[in-house]
């Protein structure tokens, strides 16, 4: 039997100000399936994401979640954008996650014991206890992702969608970080829409590679889409595709 | 000291001011829109001058004034870099029009003193309920708001995404700031707004407690820097404000050696 579309879109298309960023693509991630992200700059990683989110509406066609059509605010969904240096430096991790669980509701930001037991656990699932007693201002990049990945899981999401997760980690916490996300991923058997700049760390992580290039979207499985001639001809610059000794596949071009 | 009339209306009225300025600035200090915050209390200068003016009550004129002109600054747009230049263009024109309407004014010195300075031993008992109603008020909408605000301010994109309409948010809280900054102005004069707005909330962020707990905190410290000011200011016989001042600095330098 054929698993469930955790996302499909049809004949969507993307507008963001007057520029098209994606033309009419049609695609769908099976459910419970760990997707690259890639692109060149500008090429619509951001722009697809928070069309999921519903905070782009496409010009046309149309775009499902598990069957549903998106909304906005879906509790479905966990989302971790971009990382950028948040405010807010003397407030401990645990007051970043606190802010953010019904976050959207009005009234005061007052956390209910199963709150806080909510916010242990998913800073327990990611190894980070410890960062969730420490100030924002004193945790180190891989510290602040790994603290912005557990507020993704908060509320127990069936889809997850991370822009760069990766971005400005050095190698060895780039690898720890994807890890992470594959273990979490499997464990709590979610949807997982990652995106990256680097093909290298995520190998062996994903499953499925989504490639959005000049307007157009490639997916398929990571054997299928990460190969010299598909690669080049996306970024439209020669990919070299390395197989190391090890059973790693490394990627390198000029341009990317 | 509390024998006197006009010490207990000053008491009273600096304790309605500051119970909305600490949790209002909090806020304001941790979104980083003290720039903002200032820009209102010179907007809410004209305001009052104008209202001066035209025979109506100051406090009528900075209120309006400054509650409008938040609205307005939340409503276009939120990109901070080129905002602060146009925030900048509207705090001096609005400072142009207060002079202006000073100018016009039959006996400028006093009303100008009273405004730039805060006047908060004049008193009245129509003001204090006026300033009384506006803290209420300020109080119960920022009891609504605290949490999506919050939530905006730590991580806007995520909010978003939640479902939170950041520009709705972000003109409410705007609109808080310019009663807030009306009211203290009339405590501390619109020059020096920012020692029970900003003073308080920077300090109780740098003490690194938690939301709610730093909201307190600014509170407090706000009602005891105000009530500090009134009492040394009975002793010592200079300004209020002055003595304001010096305890909004102190809190804030004394908040800063925790950490060394």
């Amino acid at each position: 039997m054929e698993r469930e579309s955790a996302v499909a879109c049809h004949d969507v298309t993307l507008r963001l100000g007057d520029r098209t960023v994606l033309s009419d693509i049609s695609l769908s991630v099976a459910e419970g399936s760990f997707v690259g992200l890639f692109g060149p700059n500008g090429a619509g990683k951001t722009t697809f994401l928070r069309a999921l989110l519903r905070l782009v509406k496409p010009v046309s066609g149309d775009i499902t979640l598990f069957g549903q059509p998106v909304a906005r605010g879906n509790p479905a969904i966990g989302y971790m954008p971009q990382s950028r240096t948040p405010s807010g430096a003397m407030l401990t991790g645990r007051d970043l996650l606190a802010s953010g669980l019904s976050g959207a509701k009005w009234g005061l930001p007052w956390v209910s014991r199963a709150g806080m037991a909510e916010i242990d656990a998913a800073l327990e699932g990611v190894d980070a206890v410890a960062l969730g007693r420490r100030r924002l201002g004193a945790l180190s990049g891989g510290e602040r992702q790994r603290l912005l990945i557990a507020q993704a899981l908060l509320g127990s999401p069936r889809l997850l969608l991370l822009d760069e997760p990766l971005a400005s980690l050095d190698p060895a916490r780039m690898r720890e970080v994807a890890l992470l996300l594959r273990d979490v991923a499997r464990r709590l058997g979610m949807t997982v829409i990652c995106s990256a700049h680097d093909i290298n760390p995520l190998i062996g992580v994903m499953d499925t590679v989504l490639c959005l290039a000049r307007g157009r979207a490639r997916i398929g499985p990571v054997d299928e889409i990460v190969t010299e001639p598909v690669l080049s001809e996306l970024y439209g610059v020669p990919v070299e595709v390395c197989h190391a000794p090890s059973g790693r596949v490394l990627v390198s071009a000029d341009g990317l | 000291m509390l024998a006197y009339d006009f010490m207990r209306m000053a008491f009273a009225a600096s304790a309605c001011v500051a119970v909305l300025a600490g949790p209002v600035g909090w806020f304001l200090v941790l979104r980083g829109q003290s720039f903002a915050g200032h820009a209102l209390s010179h907007i809410a200068f004209a305001g009052a001058a104008g209202a001066a003016l035209l025979g109506i009550s100051p406090l009528a004129g900075l209120l309006g004034a400054a509650v409008l002109a938040g609205g307005a600054m939340g409503l276009t747009g939120r990109d901070t870099g080129e905002r602060d230049v146009a925030i900048g263009m509207v705090l001096s024109l609005a400072m142009g029009f207060g002079v202006l309407f000073l100018h016009l004014m039959p006996r400028p010195a006093v009303t100008a003193t009273a405004l730039l300075f805060g006047n908060v031993l004049g008193v009245s008992g129509g003001m204090l309920v006026s300033l009384a109603g506006a803290a209420v008020a300020g109080l119960v909408a920022l009891g609504v708001l605290s949490r999506p605000l919050l939530f905006a301010s730590l991580q806007p994109e995520l909010a978003e995404a939640r479902g939170v309409s950041l520009r709705l948010v972000s003109t409410l809280f705007l609109m808080l700031v310019g009663a807030a900054t009306a009211e203290c102005a009339q405590i501390t004069g619109v020059l020096l707004v920012f020692t029970l707005m900003v003073g308080p909330g920077a300090a109780a962020q740098r003490l690194g407690l938690a939301p709610l707990a730093g909201i307190g905190c600014a509170t407090v410290l706000a009602l005891g820097e105000a009530w500090g000011g009134l009492a040394l200011s009975w002793w010592t016989d200079w300004p209020v404000s002055f003595w304001i001042a010096v305890l909004s600095v102190a809190a804030f330098l004394l908040a800063g050696l925790r950490r060394l």
